[in-house]
C-alpha cells in the first residue's frame, strides 16, 4: 500500500513545526513504520540539525529536483532507526529553487517505499508553503495557544481549503497546564472552537524537548516525559488508532465532553 | 491577593477570556474578507438611516463582525438617546398594515 504524505505547516514561524516533524517521524518509526521526513525550508534548513544528521548531508532536495543525483542518494538514514530517513533542504538556495510539481513528484516517488512521508514547511504563506503542500494527502496545522499563532493557523486552514487540501487536523503545541488552570492561557477547547478543525494532538511545554534537540536526538526516542508521550499518541492517531487525549492538558471541568461535542457536532 | 482583587473587581476577566474575545473578533474580520474601510462606510450609512427616526449616541456606536457557528454576522450596537419629536412607530410604519 502506498504511504501517506503529511505536510506539517503553521503560517507563523517558531511554533515548533520542525521539532514536531522530527519527533513524529521518530515516533512513527518506533511504531515500525517506514518514514521519510522532507525539509522544504530551502535556505533555512533545520530539520537535519534537530534530527542529528547535519554532518552527513551530501545531496539535498534541490539536487534531486535538478537531477544532479538520484533521490535515493540524497536520503540520509537515521543511525538508530533503520526505517527512518531524511531528505534535507538546501542551505544555499532560496524557496524558488524548487517548484511545487517537483516536490509533489518527489513525494510521489517516496510514497512507494514509505508508510509516511512527513513534509516540514517553511514559515509563511508564500511560495514555500505551496511547495510544502503540493504533494500532501493531509495537512497538519501546528499552533501554540497564543492569539498570533491561532490567527495564522486560521489563515493557513483557509488557504489549504482553497487549494483542496484542507481543512486538515490540528496540533496544539507548547500548552502550559499551569497557565491554563489559572485562566491565563487559551485551552484546547478554546482553540478548537475558534478554528473549527479536528484535533490531532496536544503537546505540553517541556524543557526536555530542547535538551533533546541540543543533543540531536529527538525526544520521542525516549518515552519518559509527557511531551514524548504526546508525540507517541499523535503518531498512533496518525496510523488510525483511536487514542484518548491526556486529561492533564485540558481545562478543569468536562472538557472531554465539550471536545467530543466540538468534534462530532 | 487574587481573592481580594476578585472581591473588589467583581467582574474581573482572566486574560484567557480577553484573548478569546479578541480572537473571535479578529477571526471574524479575517474570514469575512471585508476591508475595514468598507465596514466604516456601512457603519456611517447605518447611522444615517437610523438617525432619520431616532437620535443616537454617535460616540457609543459599535459596529463589528462576529462569527457564530460558521456564519459571519454584522453586529451593530447603537445607543439611542431619544426618539425624535414627531416620529412615532405608527407614523414611520404608515401603510404597512
Amino acid at each position: 500500500m502506498p504511504g501517506r504524505v503529511v505536510t506539517v505547516t503553521s503560517g507563523k514561524g517558531g511554533v515548533g513545526k520542525t521539532t514536531l516533524t522530527a519527533n513524529l517521524a521518530v515516533a512513527l518509526a518506533l511504531l515500525g513504520r517506514r518514514v521519510t521526513a522532507i525539509d522544504t525550508d530551502i535556505g533555512l534548513r533545520n530539520l537535519d540539525i534537530v534530527m542529528g544528521m547535519e554532518n552527513r548531508i551530501i545531496y539535498d532536495i534541490v539536487d534531486v529536483a535538478e537531477g544532479r543525483c538520484h533521490l535515493s542518494q540524497a536520503l540520509i538514514r537515521d543511525k538508530r532507526l533503520s526505517g527512518l530517513h531524511l531528505l534535507p533542504a538546501s542551505q544555499t538556495h532560496d524557496k524558488s529553487a524548487v517548484r511545487p510539481e517537483e516536490v509533489a513528484a518527489i513525494c510521489e516517488e517516496l510514497r512507494g517505499d514509505n508508510d509516511f512521508v512527513l513534509v516540514d514547511s517553511p514559515a509563511g504563506i508564500e511560495g514555500g508553503f505551496y511547495n510544502a503542500v503540493a504533494g500532501a494527502d493531509e495537512i497538519v496545522i501546528v499552533t501554540t495557544p497564543e492569539l498570533s499563532a491561532v490567527r495564522s493557523a486560521d489563515r493557513v486552514i483557509g488557504l489549504a481549503e482553497s487549494i483542496g487540501k484542507g481543512p486538515g487536523r490540528l496540533i496544539i503545541n507548547r500548552i502550559k497546564p499551569s497557565m491554563v488552570k489559572r485562566g491565563d492561557m487559551l485551552d484546547t477547547f478554546d482553540v478548537i472552537e475558534s478554528l473549527a478543525i479536528e484535533l490531532l494532538g496536544v503537546v505540553p511545554d517541556d524543557e526536555a524537548v530542547i535538551v533533546a534537540a541540543n543533543k540531536g536526538v529527538p525526544l520521542a526516542n525516549e518515552q519518559s516525559t509527557q511531551a514524548s508521550r504526546a508525540f507517541h499518541n499523535i503518531a498512533r492517531r496518525m496510523t488510525g488508532e483511536e487514542v484518548p487525549f491526556m486529561p492533564i492538558f485540558e481545562a478543569p471541568g468536562s472538557l472531554l465532553n465539550r471536545l467530543r461535542r466540538a468534534i462530532t457536532g | 491577593m487574587g481573592f481580594l482583587s476578585r472581591l473588589f473587581h467583581g467582574n474581573h476577566k482572566s486574560s484567557k477570556t480577553i484573548a478569546k474575545e479578541r480572537l473571535r473578533l479578529v477571526l471574524a474580520h479575517d474570514r469575512s474578507g471585508i476591508p475595514p474601510e468598507l465596514l466604516n462606510v456601512m457603519k456611517n450609512e447605518i447611522i444615517v438611516a437610523i438617525s432619520k427616526h431616532v437620535r443616537v449616541d454617535r460616540d457609543g456606536i459599535e459596529v463589528s463582525l462576529s462569527q457564530t457557528r460558521g456564519h459571519t454576522r454584522l453586529v451593530a450596537d447603537i445607543p439611542i438617546v431619544s426618539t425624535r419629536p414627531g416620529v412615532t412607530p405608527n407614523s414611520s410604519e404608515r401603510g404597512t398594515r
